[in-house]
């Protein structure tokens, strides 16, 4: 290693970064080096970031590794690989002061590019190819194997577990195992031979992931409505949401044949756009199938006139809303939370709309599946906001669990005995057992009971049009109650309080959790303990308004430009906007969490210098 | 306002197959404009599905919004019925016929909810041969906001502000046909005899069944410069057939020594017999549909009948290969594949 550096040996905490080209079949490459992480028993958390092109365009493929749990992204590149010549003069600008970049040297690099504060690593991948091999196809693909083995040399990958995924890479097609293995080794010799393995930056083997398991959310959004009991999916393509459906319809294809007719146990219909994927869910849900649809902010805006029609006619819907950066196409393949507001008041008129917010692939799994009962449950929409980050990128979660007893809540439906038994009339908007959720009864159920017409018009409760005020004002009324009611149902926030409690609490959601908690975590170590409330849904749980209540200074951290889950909350829970103190990373990345350190920091250094700072009213 | 019908019954109404009389297939009363159209297409509709003997809850009305879209309150009041949002009743028939094949799905639209704002969804049900019947009530204008040139007035025909619509028209029968619609008809609000059957018959039709029924709108479209008033309708219409819906093994009634008749046998064993009138037409083929729809116009008429039928269509269901029974009726055992497999999900993402 050269002397001019002076780096001390550091153990499992870097960030690798790839540069490729957009179509050049990097990305199972790239996957296959964050597996093999992951199979060391490391937290890995890898981001795509990508253009939103197809082929030719620069992509980058961004992997943070450390063995404290930690997976948000965090800043300062340690590796490049720089696989794109395209990109490289910016590349090279990214890596931080003692870090190494490593590149193709086949071609020499342009004497201009160098700095003298990192070190270059020169790999010859084009000519190790073209001497191995004849096809122009093979010569692209195997150049990503062979920095892989590269790597596994510099930073002590363990070999065997990169061949034990191409192993099972390619089950079934067991041909392509030995070549994929030699493009691996080849990698690893030339840097065993050329370089001083491995560089101060190492990975060591840990135990520390238990049965967790590395999906991206997406996926898991599908499998969770394959399990959720989902029939109908209507759907029209959006980055990033568009692997939602292709999961559902992958899982299905595998596991909702009939064994008996080997039909279909499901329908999925690719609409014309958006209007129509929601009205297809709307029809089918009306009709006593779980329909769900996903989409992105265009999507969301337009199905917002279904969305009130829904809520009013009390229809249950399904909506994953895999957010990006807007406004209007935006960033399209960049992350955000930035559609909240769009969400929980969708459609014009008086509505409001139940959300739920996943943190991890597994939760993605369980709010899909619980999406279908609250829905049915409360006859109203269920939006999931999700993000690009969680939806495209693996991530590592809990592992899915499923109760072989549960049962689908179907809510209040009545069939076809419970109308013959009927005395009363039946009244569809009736409010009988006081929670503002009324029955309703599926087409077709009995011939002469039970019929009603459903529509977005006003009507009373035995589904009668009518134009009178307080029939009107009594239902809308009713929707609130319903709304109230809808609260017991949801996801719970989820509150973690420092070892004494603190009086400053954070407040995040989605995807900013990953940071947020590592914050938190920065932070009691520069001695500032903090409490952190992770919002889950909408509407928000009494704790989430008492979290608030009960420390003195509140910080609210979202991926957004306008502060849209303060402003819901400063609307829902009448509480001063002074007292929501904003975090806001928007720039399309994924947030660190040396940022909210910083802006925490900077707000508590002028409000507060006590420190350790404590709770004001103590509670868990 | 609310109506409240009176509960009367006269002891000897006749029965269908079913035993119900025809007021089990009606709805509440009308609040159209006296003489509109509209409600003579709900009395057709009641007519044919009494007649067929289906039992009313076998039955889901669709419709957007418009007078038109209004009329499911009119008819078969102890079906279910869905007056959805405007233009887009199609994406909500097809979620709804994807989650129960096993009822019958009766589409009610207007000309500006299906050739308007409604266009798009209306050609992806027609291109996906929805297994259901659509009925546009055609008035040439939007009723319900009073009177505006809706985008089938023909070019020159004058509403009720005397105005003459300088557009092309939009040729909802003429546009199915071309998007591969696999039964098209025409009819006139105003001949029950020959809409009533074409109903019956788009109803035993399997996939998309379209019936564009010219149907005036006496308040704002029924003035002489109007091509879509009863006087002018009247007066153009030119009937290529005849038709009659027989329900399985039925005699079939004879038609008139100067006609020659046509049989067309459905998927159920239905049959529907066609008396022709102008030989020319040749229902099985679209281009002779299109050559005749466009002859009679370029001569002033208007064509009515059954103009093209497939019956031998596939419908969405046979084209993605769902289940037979109803998807609304899986349960968990169905449809939940259960922890093992989700063990074995986990140990493959590890
Ligand atoms: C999104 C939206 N835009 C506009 C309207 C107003 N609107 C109600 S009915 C209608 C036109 C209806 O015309 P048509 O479908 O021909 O029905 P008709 O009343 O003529 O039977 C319009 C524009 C609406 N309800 N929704
Ligand atoms: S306005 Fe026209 S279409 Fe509407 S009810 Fe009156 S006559 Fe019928
Ligand atoms: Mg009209």
């Amino acid at each position: 290693m050269s002397k001019k550096f002076n780096r001390t040996p550091l153990v499992n905490d870097l960030v690798v970064k790839f540069a490729n080209v957009n179509g050049t079949g990097s990305a199972s490459a790239n996957n296959m080096f964050a597996k093999a992480l992951f199979r060391m028993g490391l937290s890995v958390s890898p981001k795509n970031i990508f253009p939103s092109n197809i082929q030719g365009l620069p992509t980058w493929y961004e992997v943070r590794v450390n063995d404290k749990g930690y997976l948000g992204r965090r800043d300062g590149i340690d590796i490049m690989v720089s696989v794109n010549p395209q990109s490289m003069a910016k590349d090279i600008q990214e890596v931080v002061p003692g870090g190494y970049f490593v590149y193709d040297n086949t071609k020499p690099l342009d004497p201009r590019l160098m700095r003298d504060d990192i070190e270059f690593i020169g790999l010859p991948l084009t000519q190790i190819c073209l001497d191995e091999y004849k096809d122009a196809r093979q010569r692209q693909l195997f150049k990503n194997i062979i920095y892989v083995g590269a790597l596994a040399a510099l930073i002590n990958i363990e070999f065997d577990v990169l061949t034990g995924l191409v192993a099972d890479q390619f089950k079934g097609k067991e041909k392509l195992i030995a070549p994929n293995v030699h493009a691996l080794e080849l990698g690893f010799q030339y840097a065993k031979n050329n370089f001083n393995c491995p560089l101060h930056l190492t990975l060591e083997r840990r135990e520390s992931n238990g049965d967790k398991i590395l999906i991206d959310g997406n996926a898991a959004c599908g499998l969770g409505a394959v399990y959720g009991g989902a029939t109908m999916a209507g759907w029209y393509p959006i980055t990033p949401s568009t692997s939602v459906v292709e999961a559902f319809e992958k899982y299905c294809n595998r596991m909702r044949i009939d064994p008996g007719t080997g039909k279909k146990n499901f329908a999925i219909v690719q609409a014309e756009d958006e209007l129509a994927a929601i009205g297809m869910v709307i029809g089918a849900s009306w009709n006593g199938a779980r329909a769900f649809t996903a989409t992105s902010g265009p999507g969301v805006s337009l199905m917002s006139e279904f969305l009130g029609l829904a809520y009013f006619a009390e229809i249950p819907a399904v909506l994953i809303d895999v957010q990006r950066a807007g406004p209007s196409t935006g960033m399209p393949t960049r992350t955000q939370q930035s559609d909240v507001l769009a969400c929980a008041y969708a459609s014009h008129g008086d509505t409001k709309h139940v959300l739920v917010i996943p943190s991890t692939p597994k939760e993605c799994f369980d709010m899909t599946a619980q999406s279908f009962d609250l829905a049915e449950q409360l006859q109203t929409p269920i939006i999931m906001l999700t993000d690009l980050d969680l939806g495209m990128n693996d991530n590592m979660s809990e592992p899915f669990e499923w109760d072989d007893e549960r049962q689908y809540q179907r809510g209040k439906v009545l069939d076809a005995d419970a109308l013959e038994n009927m005395t009363e009339r039946f009244g569809r908007y009736l409010d009988v057992d006081g929670d503002g959720i009324p029955f309703r009864t599926y087409p077709g159920t009995h011939p002469t009971k039970g019929s009603f017409f459903t529509r977005g018009t006003s009507r009373d409760e035995y589904a009668v049009y009518t134009e009178d005020g307080s029939a009107y004002v009594d239902n809308m009324e009713r929707l609130l109650k319903k709304f109230e009611t809808a609260k017991q149902y949801v996801p719970a926030p989820e509150i973690i309080n420092a070892e004494h409690g603190s009086s400053v609490g954070i407040l995040h959601y989605g995807t900013s959790m990953h940071a947020t908690l590592e914050a938190a975590d920065l932070l009691a170590d520069e001695g500032l303990a903090v409490d952190t409330c992770r919002i889950r849904a909408f509407p928000f749980a009494k704790e989430i308004e008492e979290f608030i209540e009960q420390h003195d200074t509140v910080f609210m951290v979202e991926q957004n430009r306008d502060a849209q889950m303060r402003s819901l909350l400063v609307n829902e829970c009448e509480i001063d906007p002074k007292r929501l103190n904003k975090i806001l990373g928007y720039d399309g990345m994924p947030l660190t969490a040396q940022f909210i350190v910083n802006k925490v920091k900077q707000k508590t250094a002028v409000t507060s210098n006590v420190k350790p700072l404590r709770r004001k009213t103590a509670g868990n | 306002m609310t109506y409240i019908r009176p509960e009367f019954r006269h002891p000897e109404l006749p029965t269908n197959d079913l035993g119900y009389t025809k007021q089990n297939y009606e709805g509440s009363i009308s609040t159209l404009c006296a003489g509109c159209g509209h409600d003579s297409i709900s009395g057709a509709i009641v007519q044919a599905i009494f007649e067929m003997s289906i039992p009313p809850h076998n039955i889901a009305k669709m419709s957007g919004i418009g007078c038109s879209s209004k009329t499911p309150t009119y008819f078969l009041g102890n079906s279910h019925g869905f007056n959805s949002v405007h233009g887009r009743m199609p994406s909500v028939a097809t979620g709804a016929n994807m989650a129960n094949r096993d009822l019958i799905y009766v589409g009610v639209s207007g000309d500006g909810d299906s050739a308007s704002i409604g266009m798009g969804q209306f050609a992806h049900a027609v291109r996906r041969n929805l297994n259901m019947m659509y009925i546009v009530m055609n008035n040439g204008c939007y009723g319900l906001t009073k009177g505006q040139d809706s985008a089938t007035a023909d070019v020159g025909s004058k509403s009720k502000k005397g105005i003459p619509n300088p557009f092309e028209a939009i040729d909802l029968a003429a546009v199915a046909l071309q998007l591969g619609a696999t039964f098209v008809a025409r009819s006139f609000s105003g001949d029950k005899k020959q809409l009533v059957p074409l109903i019956k018959a788009a109803i035993a039709h399997r996939g998309f069944a379209f019936i564009d029924v010219l149907s005036p709108c006496v308040t704002f479209n029924n003035n002489p410069g109007s091509t879509k008033g009863y006087e002018y309708v009247r007066d153009h219409l030119a009937a290529t057939n005849t038709v009659d819906f027989v329900p399985m093994r039925e005699e079939i009634t004879a038609c008139y020594p100067n006609q020659t008749s046509e049989e067309v046998t459905l998927h159920d064993g239905s049959v529907v017999h066609l008396c022709k009138m102008d030989d020319k037409l040749n229902v099985h083929s679209r281009q002779s549909a299109l050559n005749m729809m466009q002859e009679y116009k370029d001569d002033g008429r208007i064509l009515t009948g059954l103009l093209y039928m497939d019956p031998d269509s596939q419908e969405l269901h046979e084209n993605i290969d769902s289940a037979k029974k109803p998807l609304r009726g899986l349960t968990e055992s169905d449809l939940c594949p259960g922890s093992k497999v989700l063990d074995n999900i986990n140990e493959s993402l590890r």
